[in-house]
């Protein structure tokens, strides 16, 4: 296996699929969070049952936090052995004239999307943990809504957040379709493939910037 | 004759292959292990036979000057590869293609070589696809076939435009195979420089790695060389900038004699000469003129206004358009074969008929056939009243899809839309058919060298036909060597690894050095490109397309006299030890100053007009070659006497037992 | 035209390199770009200093030895050709062209603009080939039919012609479109059929030892390369490659 993972395609296939379990895990998240528009009532069950649920805690959570970590990890690792395949620079290059710039930059765009990450841990996931298991706090299956509405109060919160999916969006439109191609996928389909993932890489990171702002231009009164 | 023994076996025509692989001697495998052969020049001949060699057993190092097997010129040729399989079923056989070779060549080959090539042509053909190598298929998935020059019959297999490529790819993946075998060592970036002798036979070569300049020694119990043809004397030719005569001229001076020099193709179908800059000529296949028609006006006036830019070739009515090729040779029109199609363009081009600024282009047109194939196809689709335009839509695809490459590297290089204005074209050098001369066992007069591809003289007598190289190549590499040098190699068994810290090797090894050292000495005022170009200019004007006594003889005195001006005056910039691309060039430009004599002298020799060799004092009435069988029926073969001038001639006498010797016509 | 040329001189694989600049006058229109170097070649050996060496043979366009980047582009600014049949009309007069070597860590310069393409020679090595002997004791040709469309397919994938514009364009300078051409070649056909799995590991193994960087499906590669090859012949390798791994 670890002979197998140091092949060049073996790594990409890597990054393919756990790209592509991180696409998936976008739905689910997106559409817990449209709850928080539509009726925060809902909201609250999904989230307490996201929250509390034994299979979710101890086997999604920490299969998605691999999941992230892996991808993470082998872009970076990947990048690295780019990196050194030219050890001297051109003097010129123009990428731009035979590359679109998102395929050229899905390093930087990771790492925006990573630095995001480490802020929404924060925010959410440290605050989470602490509450249950640091503080020990009983269950409360109506906090989610207005916690989360709170975290948009800040400006700057939510021009961070904003920023972040639309780099997100740039690594979706050519992320997700190239993860097809590096599975060895490149048929009659591709066609098609390559639309779906413009639409996802659009809809996706804008209803998460719609939310974020509804939050923020509505904030929950005390 | 003496040393000029064909070695040609007994028996009947057909027989005599056959016959001849049962009776030469064989190596046991285990002996082979033992035997080391160095190949020069890894195109198909050398290639295929590199292959070969190592999968029989014994150890092979190859040689080539570029940076990979792969780019040995031989990926350039682009129509085809001949073979005998009649899949059309038009009456093809081996017969057939033996007669059309030979009678293309103005019957100045051997007839048993011939015979031999035609026979082992269809092998060819099966090994390639079992390579994988993709030729062009129909729809029912077997191979398809298009037609060259000078035949009737459809017999040539294709890869799009890019045949050669293919082929050699095919013989490179085999070379790889062997190399990862480790019975071949490829030395790319690596040039011959010298052949080295013990005892009256080849022993190895001195050769100098361009990367680091240093000059090596290599030992081998046969040399093979292939190192392709000298066309490159011209200057200007269809060759790569790289290939030059080095190999086999270095080897003709170390007692291989050398056949033929004058005969050299000249192709119809180039793209002209644009300007003064230029380095190298581009051909456009010979295929295209089954689907294109050549023709210039019909009236000077006309011509004279299209050179001018005053008038357009399509505004040109039919009736104002003389097909000349149609005109002359009814029979073949414009499939006739390469010398005759580069004589009569030169022929209306010289009369005043030329078609581009310099007045030496004619025109290859596409129009009819973009019409016929277009009302083909709307036929096929059931369009039954398609407009003009569609026709031309769905005929300039069906041309695309047949010559697509061809079109797009001509508007590449001219700037102009083929589709829609006509090419303009005009001969240029092409293919040597002269080379080092060899028996039937394909060895040259020095025991254990051997000489293969289009760098020996065998097959293709004073005109090669289109798609011959490829098949001529192939065959001596994969199916003619790999017999006949066990035969000599059979005595070679106990012999052990050849040393190379002999005296013999040291003399070499030292005349090398000498002769690289003496080049950067010179330290002269003009560069070595100016003499290529003069050089080149000597052969085009006086010993090109059509060549007489007296410019003949201007010639070898002009040559001589810029071979003495070339190592007093030349200048090579850098040292011996390292890269030095001037210095490479110095070295093939100091032997096409010496070979270029020869070639001049050859050509004052041969009193008759044969194939591509054409003396302006023998010819028909109707401006014909006319050929004289009683006295030049003979390959000449020079032998190095010192100085290019003092070199002697050896005639080898052809002997036609099965064909019959007629004026090759084409009308 | 007149153009200011910043050319890449370097002595030996050795020695540290730079960027010179040169100046020329009177280029015409119909010269290519590698006569315009001849030209300013001739000049420099009439002056006394040392020529630009630079990679070049067939010049028309197959036999894939020229590899220099032409104002950051591999084989210059037109798409589907070599740089042997870039020609000047391309340029203004007033124009800055910058050329360099082709760049890669696999692909040492050795001098000037030339670099060491070996490492694909040892891909082919690995396995680019039909293991079949040149004995001639094969079937005949037609006795295997080949469906016109895959012979199509494999024939455009074989007309690679290995000049390395795929890794020079680039950002990972990547050796993907190049292997799996010539993967697909073979996988595409019956009689490459046989030994797809070995080749596809052996190749890709090598292309990994070179030290070529990582596919990131930029597709690059498939605009620069002067022979027009697709990138799914990238996504057959991987196929091939994974379904190879999968059967152990």
């Amino acid at each position: 296996m670890s002979a197998l993972l140091k092949s060049s395609i073996a790594r990409k296939v890597v990054m393919a699929l756990s790209g592509l379990f991180l696409v998936i895990f976008l739905i689910l998240h997106v559409t817990i969070n449209l709850a928080s528009v539509i009726d925060p009532e809902t909201f609250n069950v999904w989230s307490h049952f996201m929250g509390y649920n034994v299979l979710v805690q101890f086997l999604m959570q920490p299969i998605l936090i691999a999941g992230v970590i892996v991808h993470f990890a082998m872009g970076f690792a990947l990048e690295i052995q780019n990196k050194r395949a030219r050890s001297v620079n051109y003097v010129k290059f123009k990428g731009s004239e035979n590359a679109p710039w998102v395929s050229r930059n899905m390093i930087l765009s990771g790492a925006v999307i990573l630095a995001f990450l480490g802020l929404h841990f924060y925010d959410f996931w440290i605050h989470e943990m602490t509450y249950k298991y640091v503080e020990a706090n009983p269950a409360d299956p109506t906090r989610y809504y207005e916690e989360t509405v709170a975290k948009f109060e800040p400006m700057w919160r939510t021009v961070l957040y904003v920023i972040s999916f639309v780099l997100l969006s740039l690594h979706l439109w050519h992320g997700f379709a190239s993860s097809f191609q590096s599975m060895g996928v490149n048929n009659k389909y591709t066609p098609g493939i390559t639309k779906f993932t413009k639409i996802y890489a659009v809809v996706i990171p804008l209803a998460f910037i719609f939310i974020a702002l509804y939050h923020h231009l509505n904030p929950v009164m005390h | 004759m003496g040393k000029l023994d064909s070695k040609i076996p007994s028996g009947p025509l057909a027989e005599k292959w056959t016959n001849h692989k049962n009776e030469i001697n064989l190596v046991n495998p285990a002996n082979k292990r033992n035997i080391d052969i160095i190949v020069v020049g890894t195109g198909l001949a050398g290639g295929s036979a590199a292959a070969s060699l190592a999968e029989l057993g014994y150890n092979v190092k190859t040689f080539c000057y570029q940076d990979s097997p792969r780019r040995a010129h031989s990926i350039a040729a682009q129509g085809g590869v001949n073979a005998s399989k009649n899949y059309q079923g038009d009456g093809d056989s081996d017969y057939r293609l033996f007669y059309d070779t030979i009678k293309g060549g103005d019957y100045r080959s051997r007839e048993a070589n011939v015979y031999r090539l035609a026979e082992v042509s269809s092998n060819i053909i099966d090994q390639c696809v079992a390579q994988g190598v993709p030729f062009a298929r129909e729809y029912g998935g077997l191979l398809d076939n298009r037609s060259f020059g000078g035949v009737l019959v459809s017999r040539t297999f294709y890869a799009k435009g890019q045949t050669g490529q293919q082929l050699l790819l095919g013989a490179y993946g085999a070379m790889n195979r062997q190399i990862n075998r480790g019975k071949i060592k490829s030395y790319t970036r690596h040039e011959m420089l010298d052949l080295v002798l013990v005892d009256g036979k080849a022993r190895g070569i001195i050769a100098r790695d361009l990367i680091s300049g240093e000059i090596e020694r290599h030992s081998a119990h046969a040399v093979v060389i292939a190192s392709g043809g000298y066309g490159n004397l011209f200057f200007l030719s269809t060759y790569c900038m790289g290939a030059n005569v080095m190999a086999a001229w270095r080897t003709h001076k170390k007692g291989a004699f050398f056949a033929n020099p004058c005969f050299t193709q000249i192709h119809p179908t180039c793209i002209p000469v644009s300007g003064d800059h230029q380095s190298k000529l581009t051909l456009m296949s010979e295929s295209l003129r089954n689907d294109g028609r050549i023709w210039v006006p019909k009236k000077l006036e006309d011509a004279k206004a299209i050179r001018e830019g005053r008038l357009k070739p399509t505004e040109l009515a039919e009736e104002d358009r003389d097909y000349y090729l149609e005109r002359r040779y009814p029979a073949f029109g414009n499939l006739v074969p390469r010398d005759v199609a580069s004589r009569a363009a030169k022929e209306r081009c010289d009369a005043g008929y030329g078609v581009n600024k310099t007045g030496e282009a004619v025109y290859l047109d596409f129009a009819a056939a973009i019409e016929r194939y277009g009302k083909e196809k709307a036929y096929t689709m059931g369009l039954k009243d398609a407009n003009k335009d569609t026709i031309r839509k769905l005929g300039e695809e069906i041309v695309e899809a047949k010559y697509g490459n061809l079109f797009q590297m001509y508007e590449k290089i001219v700037d102009e839309n083929p589709y829609k204005t006509p090419m303009m074209i005009y001969p240029a050098v092409h293919y040597t058919m002269g080379g080092l001369w060899v028996d039937y066992n394909l060895m040259t007069t020095i025991p254990g060298c051997y000489s293969a591809g289009e760098a020996n003289f065998s097959d293709h007598g004073a005109n090669r036909l289109g798609a011959s190289a490829l098949m001529q190549g192939l065959a001596d590499g994969y199916f003619v060597l790999p017999y006949t040098i066990g035969d000599y190699l059979a005595d070679d068994i106990r012999t052990g690894a050849i040393p190379t810290d002999s005296a013999e090797f040291d003399e070499a090894e030292k005349a090398v050095k000498d002769k690289l050292n003496r080049l950067i000495a010179i330290k002269g005022e003009n560069t070595v490109d100016y003499y290529h170009k003069k050089l080149g200019k000597i052969m085009w004007n006086k010993c090109g397309m059509s060549r007489n006594e007296k410019d003949l003889k201007a010639a070898i005195k002009e040559i001589s006299e810029l071979r003495e001006d070339f190592w007093n005056n030349v200048r090579v910039p850098g040292e011996a030890t390292t890269k030095n691309q001037e210095l490479e060039k110095a070295g093939r430009v100091a032997d096409f100053l010496e070979i270029g004599e020869l070639f001049a002298m050859d050509a004052l020799d041969r009193n008759e007009s044969c194939g591509g060799h054409f003396r302006e004092e023998y010819q028909t009435p109707e401006g014909e070659a006319l050929r004289d069988d009683e006295n030049y029926r003979y390959v000449s073969a020079w032998e190095y006497k010192g100085d290019p001038k003092n070199s002697k001639l050896h005639k080898e006498e052809l002997v036609f037992e099965n064909v019959e010797l007629k004026t090759r016509s084409y009308k | 035209m007149k153009l200011y040329l910043k050319i890449w001189r370097q002595k030996d694989a050795n020695s540290k390199g730079k960027m010179v600049d040169y100046t020329m006058e009177g280029i015409e229109g119909d010269m290519s770009f590698l006569e315009m170097l001849d030209v300013l070649n001739e000049d420099l050996i009439t002056k006394g200093e040392e020529p630009i060496e630079f990679d070049h043979d067939c010049r028309e366009g197959i036999c894939g030895t020229c590899s220099l980047q032409i104002n950051g582009r591999p084989h210059g600014p037109d798409t589907r050709i070599t740089v042997c049949q870039l020609h000047m009309r391309r340029f203004n007069d007033g124009d800055t062209i910058v050329i360099e070597p082709f760049r890669a860590r696999a692909f040492p310069v050795i001098k000037d603009l030339i670099i060491d393409r070996n490492a694909f020679e040892r891909i082919q090595q690995a396995g680019g080939y039909v293991s079949v002997n040149t004995s001639g004791n094969t079937v005949d040709a037609n006795a295997i039919p080949i469906e016109k469309e895959m012979a199509d397919k494999s024939f455009n994938a074989a007309t690679c012609i290995g000049c390395g514009a795929c890794v020079a364009a680039c950002k990972n300078a990547s050796a993907m479109l190049f292997t799996s051409a010539k993967v697909s070649q073979f996988a595409l056909l019956p009689q490459g059929r046989v030994e797809a799995s070995d080749r596809v590991r052996s190749m890709v193994r090598q292309m990994d030892l070179e030290g070529f960087g990582n596919c990131t499906n930029t597709g690059a590669c498939e605009v620069e390369c002067p022979k027009g090859i697709s990138l799914e012949n990238i996504a057959r390798m991987n196929r091939e490659y994974l379904s190879a791994t999968a059967k152990g």
